[in-house]
């Protein structure tokens, strides 16, 4: 009778297709997109049975200086991707340096955010308007802050050697994480700023 | 040249002998945090039934006269819901899963054992920050395990403590803890398995587990989105649920149910998984229907997200005859399910040992759980017994019935492959017997009281001499169920150090976890027995038995049955 030993029971694990880390981020991505599921369909629910968008005496939202801001996120996904990239092909320092200039992005892209809350005259106590606006924004941005927190991380491992072509699981994970952000984000953008 | 000091020699690494506090303080072992799962879920479950058994004291008289605060009594209900349902039945069987899963598709440990740890110790810090509302000055939570507004969000003055701001902090923990169990469960199913071991020949419990914690990942955060909205309506003046700035107080509904509702087959379908494992053992057949049973499985999970509304017919906001049709649909997969099991059973070599009993009570009493609870699936009927006690009847048949009958069996189960013990079956089948007269005795009558008008979560009745006599019998049931938990407890504390010894096939059954010792050692398996069916340790006794036949020859002793 045939059996399979220990040694073969440990490394017996499904080497094939997506490896267990960025598995668990993309299911942990796809809970993330539910829970923006239920603020964005508590938006539409207020906002479809609301008699007029703005309510009266607000106007609405302007999108330029957003929209720079959106601009640059993006970008940080574009460099956030050629992290990806260089860590793939083994190259430490540029991995070093995209992620980086990614945690800049976002950091200024944070800055915006703070710097767009400023300009607005209405908060989040006047109203749905207010209640759903920075509910939306706010936890998107606490997401972009997470990210963040997370790419300092694959900074500082990144720095002290820990990533190389084979093993760069992390960055991968931040790699999709930080993309989900900035989708998210679009999709906010287009709804809070754009649509009328 | 240079000179180095010579390199200090490395130290054997001698195991630190540590306290078995300590140990399990700080341990990843998939086996150790199930053992505290078990252990602290079943805490929960005492705690909520203490609360249960006060509720069940106010209502024996009419004038429910034992708390006369009416908010004390609302917080008992409240918080014996909370802890029933977040604190037991939804991690007990978390607890199940991290213990027997990756035993069952042979794995060595759960894909990520730290965030498994973590997942654990969010769930008592969780039922700390709920049960901190005690120290509050308006006491915890009180407007029922469901948090409605406007009845939370200051319209209502006994909900405006903060014991129910502790309430949503303390369950949004709980979600992480469920969030991060679950996906550690889909990666251990779907990278760990054993070679050999394909999806469609892992044990029914697993399949089982993976529905559930689909449904976790995508149902949850759902409610959590929920929480937070409220959270903020309550503390930073929003106004997502308040008709009067805008918002929509059915939308919270909504949002809730979006989750809660699949939250309900999460609590119930381990257990489908555990009853599916245990009636092929003492039936002495394998499942009947294999694969429709996985399909059912997966289309419960499924239709689970398009039901939700039915909680909220009365509320006039939802299309009835949509979730009407959808709740309706439930019944075919789950009725699939039935007539599996039954299947299963028939002209099998049935034997009544304590596991099975449990499973039979399952079946007899979850039975009666759909049936009732299709009653409350037509929009006319549920607009007569909406928020009556025949809801509560039905929840009680669906969630003790199913559920906890299904944990008790697979205490009686699974013991012997955790602690290497049988559980007494002797104090076992009392024990069985008070909780299912028990059972019957607290929660059919809430049938009667339903169909007679009488609204649930109220502290005092309309004095009619029926509703009293009814809802006294529900109290002797309920208070026989509370006294039916010392026998188990003792049974457990007793069959640990002097119960049978069980060897590692202790049931002659079929899945991959009783290949291994009982209890397992910390590295799961020492060998793997090869995997070809969905019965791989069944396989594996019948060559066992088959060799020995031979060896003794044709006039040898007779063959003991290997079915």
């Amino acid at each position: 009778m045939t059996t399979a030993t220990t040694e073969e029971i440990a490394v017996g694990g499904r080497p094939e297709g997506m490896s267990m880390p960025l598995l668990g981020m993309v299911l942990f991505i796809a809970s993330e997109v539910m829970f923006f599921g239920g603020l964005f369909a508590a938006y539409f629910n207020i906002r479809a049975q609301a008699p007029e968008w703005p309510p009266a005496g607000l106007e609405h939202l302007h999108a330029s200086v957003p929209g720079f801001f959106t601009v640059l996120l993006l970008l940080s996904s574009v460099t956030m991707q050629m992290a990806v990239f260089a860590i793939r092909r083994g190259n430490v320092r540029a991995l070093t340096r995209w992620t980086a200039i990614t945690i800049v992005l976002g950091v200024v892209f944070l800055c915006g955010q703070v710097y767009d809350y400023s300009t607005l005259d209405f908060t989040i106590r006047d109203g749905v308007y207010g209640s759903t606006f920075y509910t939306l924004t706010g936890f998107h941005g606490a997401h972009v802050f997470g990210g963040v927190m997370y790419l300092v991380i694959v900074l500082i491992r990144s720095m002290t050697g820990q990533f190389t072509a084979r093993h760069h699981a992390a960055v991968e994970g931040a790699s999709m994480y930080w993309h989900f952000v900035d989708v998210v984000w679009v999709a906010l953008f287009l709804t809070l700023y754009v649509l009328k | 040249m240079t000179t180095t000091a010579a390199r200090p020699a490395a130290k054997p690494h001698a195991p630190q002998p540590r306290s078995a506090f300590m140990d399990y303080l700080t341990t990843t072992d998939h086996k150790k945090i199930g053992v505290m799962y078990l252990y602290f879920s079943f805490f929960a479950f005492l705690v909520g039934g203490v609360l249960a058994l006060l509720v069940r004291a106010q209502l024996t008289q009419a004038d429910g006269a034992v708390f006369s605060d009416a908010d004390t009594y609302n917080q008992l209900f409240t918080m014996h819901a909370t802890s029933m349902l977040f604190f037991f039945i939804i991690p007990i069987w978390a607890g199940f899963g991290n213990y027997i899963v990756p035993l069952q598709i042979g794995a060595l440990d759960m894909a990520f054992p730290r965030i498994n740890a973590l997942s654990f110790w969010l769930l008592p810090a969780g039922f700390i920050t709920v049960f901190a509302g005690y120290l509050t000055g308006g006491g915890p939570a009180e407007a029922g395990w469901t948090e409605y507004p406007t009845i939370t969000t200051g319209h209502y003055a006994g909900a405006n403590g903060h014991g129910t701001d502790l309430w949503i902090v303390g369950i949004l923990l709980v979600g992480i803890s469920s969030l991060l169990g679950a996906i550690n469960f889909l990666v251990t199913v779907f990278k760990m398995r054993a070679p050999g071991m394909t999806m469609f020949r892992m044990p029914m419990f697993t399949w089982n587990i993976i529905v559930t914690s689909m449904l976790s990942t995508l149902a949850l955060p759902v409610l959590t989105s929920a929480l937070i909205m409220l959270f903020i309506d309550r503390n930073y003046g929003g106004s997502f649920f308040d008709p009067a700035l805008g918002g929509n107080a059915v939308l919270y509904q909504n949002l809730f149910w979006f989750y809660s509702h699949p939250a309900v087959y999460i609590m119930i379908l381990p257990a489908f998984g555990l009853v599916s494992e245990v009636l092929p053992v003492f039936s002495r057949k394998p499942l009947f229907g294999y694969k429709a049973f996985v399909l059912a499985t997966a289309g419960i999970g499924a239709l689970g997200f398009s039901v939700w509304a039915h909680h909220m017919f009365t509320t006039g906001a939802v299309l009835l005859p949509f979730f009407s049709f959808m709740t309706a649909l439930i019944a075919v997969p789950t009725g699939v399910k039935f007539f599996n099991w039954i299947a299963t059973m028939f002209n099998g070599k049935i034997t009544f040992e304590t596991p099975m009993l449990w499973c039979l009570g399952f079946l007899s009493m979850f039975l009666i759980g759909g049936i009732n609870g299709m009653f409350s699936a037509q929009p006319p009927i549920d607009y007569a017994i909406h928020d009556t006690y025949w809801i509560v009847a039905h929840i009680h048949y669906v969630l003790f019935g199913g559920s906890v009958f299904g944990v008790y069996g697979a205490f009686y189960f699974w013991y012997p492959k955790i602690t290497g013990r049988f559980l007494s079956e002797k104090i076992g089948k009392i024990q069985f017997w008070m909780t299912f007269v028990g059972f019957n005795l607290a929660f059919f009558p809430m049938h009667i009281l339903g169909l007679a008008g009488m609204p649930r979560r109220i502290a005092s009745y309309a004095a009619d001499p029926q509703w009293e006599l009814l809802n006294q019998v529900s109290t002797v049931g309920a208070f026989l169920i509370g006294i039916s938990t010392l026998p188990f407890l003792y049974n457990v504390a007793v069959s640990l150090r002097g119960g049978k010894q069980a060897s590692a096939d202790p049931w002659r059954a079929n899945s991959l976890e009783w290949a291994t010792s009982s209890p397992p050692p910390v590295h799961n398996f020492d060998s793997l027995p090869p995997i070809r069916s969905e019965r791989p340790v069944f396989d594996a006794r019948l060559d066992r038995e088959a060799q020995a036949r031979l060896k003794t020859g044709p006039g040898g002793a007779a063959p003991a049955g290997a079915s």
